[in-house]
């Protein structure tokens, strides 16, 4: 990157984080809730009486998955608002008037997603460690997959945006879509548990891959080989990339 | 003289199938003052918006400055400042931090964003309301945000799309003292409006558009001459029965008493007055009756519409 297209990247990304530091009560703030819910309810109030999963408490088990469920929820989201917004109000053009090449303007959102995935996950990070003593068995794991997984979802609401004609089409991708693969994800249960068909059919789901990835960073155990992981996730991203560089090419959703 | 602008066979068809653009052409030079006029769905947006890079074309050209949008956009866009029509800021941002925001969009480091922010805030008299979220600025107060939005780059070619829309007279009047002096800066202004006494006042050279085709490219004075007659509106000190018979010149009273008087361009003004005088019609003030161009812009505007529709009704024949 020459320096011109450095300082157009450095002023997306921080205008990004500017954006959702100042409406931090609808950003960060709604996820430290809704985990520190799921943290009593699930982990401290039902998680003793379902004993251990996979080696270990029921609350060490789904603090990965909460972990992960936060940062992917939130990376989507940021991209999918901020981009979808610019389009509504037409701002978008401040961008496509002035010389910011198309794989600039994509990285600069996907790094306003990553921003707030991972801003998100410290935060829940920390409620963590009021309910349970978090031990990382490997930190380029945890490092490695948490950003990847932030990429990849920030890459999916910016595709999202794009096709987005009005608000309702932010939201249905998120509920009725990325919430019910997390959920059957294995953020709460090991897949083991399920009948053979239904743990073939899990596998399927990319988020899986993320969950037991990050899982396998925090405690070391994962229902799914690391590698398949990290190529599950990679192919997703370099898919995603490419589609998501096409339609910004193409000028779909933004151009006439 | 170097083009600031140059337009070659440039069309635009719409998914709908609607074709806006039939292949216009079109040279702007450098310094120039000039204005894209014509009616609403002429082309004028679709125009500037393919200029801006907002549109895809279907076919033709541009070139900013010698830079070809399709071989070398990002010079092509560094010379270029736009100011469109609706106000397309994100209004929950600070006015300061929108002129910082599309100054590093261009490349231009902090520091420098941050001062040239404040000279073109300061300019246009918006420094106080800094800090304001860009929605609480009155509508004036966006337009002018929107000029020092692109203006922040240092742009050699600026585009206005009706800037002055919907904005209180004095305004206005400080809005062209304004782009006057940043054309006397030379860099070159194209503007589209529909206040045509804004174009007549500010721009040296005038396109007409309509139907996607360019009816008229010349400089102003040209255009003007076309004009071949004037109206004139006579206030009286005395209120008038019937018109008075003026030799060689219509004339007509209105409803509310003023006297109209038609002038051929080649018939002096003077010989109105010594009828008058003659007939004992004594006028306390005058004022054209229209802008001259806005008379000649309806005027041919008109006439393409007739030719366009008697040419329809022709081909429907040989049909």
């Amino acid at each position: 990157m020459n320096s011109a297209i450095m300082i157009a990247f450095q002023t997306i990304l921080i205008k990004e984080v500017r954006r959702f530091t100042r409406i931090w009560s609808q950003t960060l703030l709604p996820p430290a809730i809704t985990m520190t819910l799921y943290f009593v309810i699930f982990g401290n109030l039902i998680g003793p009486r379902i004993g251990e999963m996979g080696g270990y408490s029921y609350m060490d088990f789904i603090v990965p998955g909460l972990i992960m469920m936060s940062v992917i929820t939130n990376s989507y989201a940021n991209v999918v608002s901020s981009f979808f917004g610019m389009k509504f109000q037409h701002s978008i053009e401040e961008l496509l008037v002035a010389p910011v090449p198309n794989y600039v303007i994509l990285l600069g959102y996907v790094g306003g997603g990553v921003a707030r995935g991972l801003a998100v996950g410290v935060i829940v990070t920390a409620i963590s460690l009021y309910f349970t003593d978090l031990q990382i068995h490997s930190v380029p794991v945890v490092v490695s997959v948490v950003f990847m997984t932030a990429v990849l979802f920030s890459l999916g609401g910016f595709i999202n945006a794009v096709y987005a004609n009005k608000f309702d089409d932010i939201s249905i991708v998120p509920t009725f879509i990325l919430t019910p693969l997390t959920y059957l994800g294995g953020v709460f249960y090991s897949i083991t548990l399920l009948p053979e068909f239904w743990q073939n059919v899990s596998l399927i789901n990319p988020i899986l891959y993320m969950i037991n990835a990050f899982r396998y960073g925090l405690l070391g155990v994962s229902d799914i080989n690391l590698g398949a992981a990290y190529g599950m996730i990679l192919l997703f991203i370099v898919a995603l990339f490419s589609f998501s560089m096409r339609l910004l090419n193409k000028g779909v959703g933004i151009r006439t | 003289m170097t083009t600031a602008l140059a337009i070659r066979d440039l069309r635009k068809i719409y998914g709908n199938g609607f074709e806006a653009l039939k292949g216009i052409n079109l040279d702007v030079e450098e310094g120039d003052f000039f204005a894209l006029l014509g009616p609403n769905g002429a082309g004028k947006s679709t125009t500037l918006g393919i200029v801006s890079s907002l549109v895809n074309k279907t076919s033709g050209s541009v070139s900013i400055f010698g830079h070809d949008l399709d071989k070398d956009l990002v010079k092509a866009k560094l010379q270029l400042g736009v100011v469109p029509q609706e106000f397309n800021f994100n209004q929950f941002e600070k006015v300061f931090d929108i002129l910082v925001t599309q100054a590093g969009y261009y490349g231009i480091p902090a520091k420098a964003s941050k001062d040239n922010a404040e000279k073109y805030l300061r300019e246009l008299g918006l420094w106080d309301k800094k800090d304001q979220q860009a929605r609480m600025l009155s509508g004036g107060m966006k337009r002018r945000l929107m000029i020092a939005r692109a203006l922040v780059h240092e742009p050699r070619l600026i585009i206005l799309d009706e800037p002055t829309a919907g904005v209180d007279i004095e305004l206005r009047r400080s809005m062209w003292t304004f782009l006057t002096n940043v054309n006397n800066e030379g860099r070159t202004i194209i503007l589209t409006t529909h206040y045509l006494e804004e174009a007549e006042a500010l721009c040296r050279n005038i396109a007409i558009i309509d139907r996607g085709r360019i009816l008229e490219n010349t400089n102003k004075r040209d255009l003007l001459n076309k004009l071949n007659q004037e109206t004139f509106v006579l206030d009286l000190t005395c209120r008038l029965q019937e018109a008075p018979r003026l030799e060689g010149y219509g004339s007509r009273l209105t409803a509310d008493g003023m006297l109209e008087v038609d002038v051929d361009k080649q018939r002096s003004l003077n010989e109105v007055f010594q009828q008058l005088d003659q007939l004992g019609v004594k006028v306390s003030s005058m004022r054209t009756k229209t802008n001259r161009l806005e008379e000649l812009f309806i005027r041919m505007v008109n006439e393409d519409k007739n030719e366009t529709g008697s040419t329809a009704n022709a081909e429907g024949a040989q049909a």
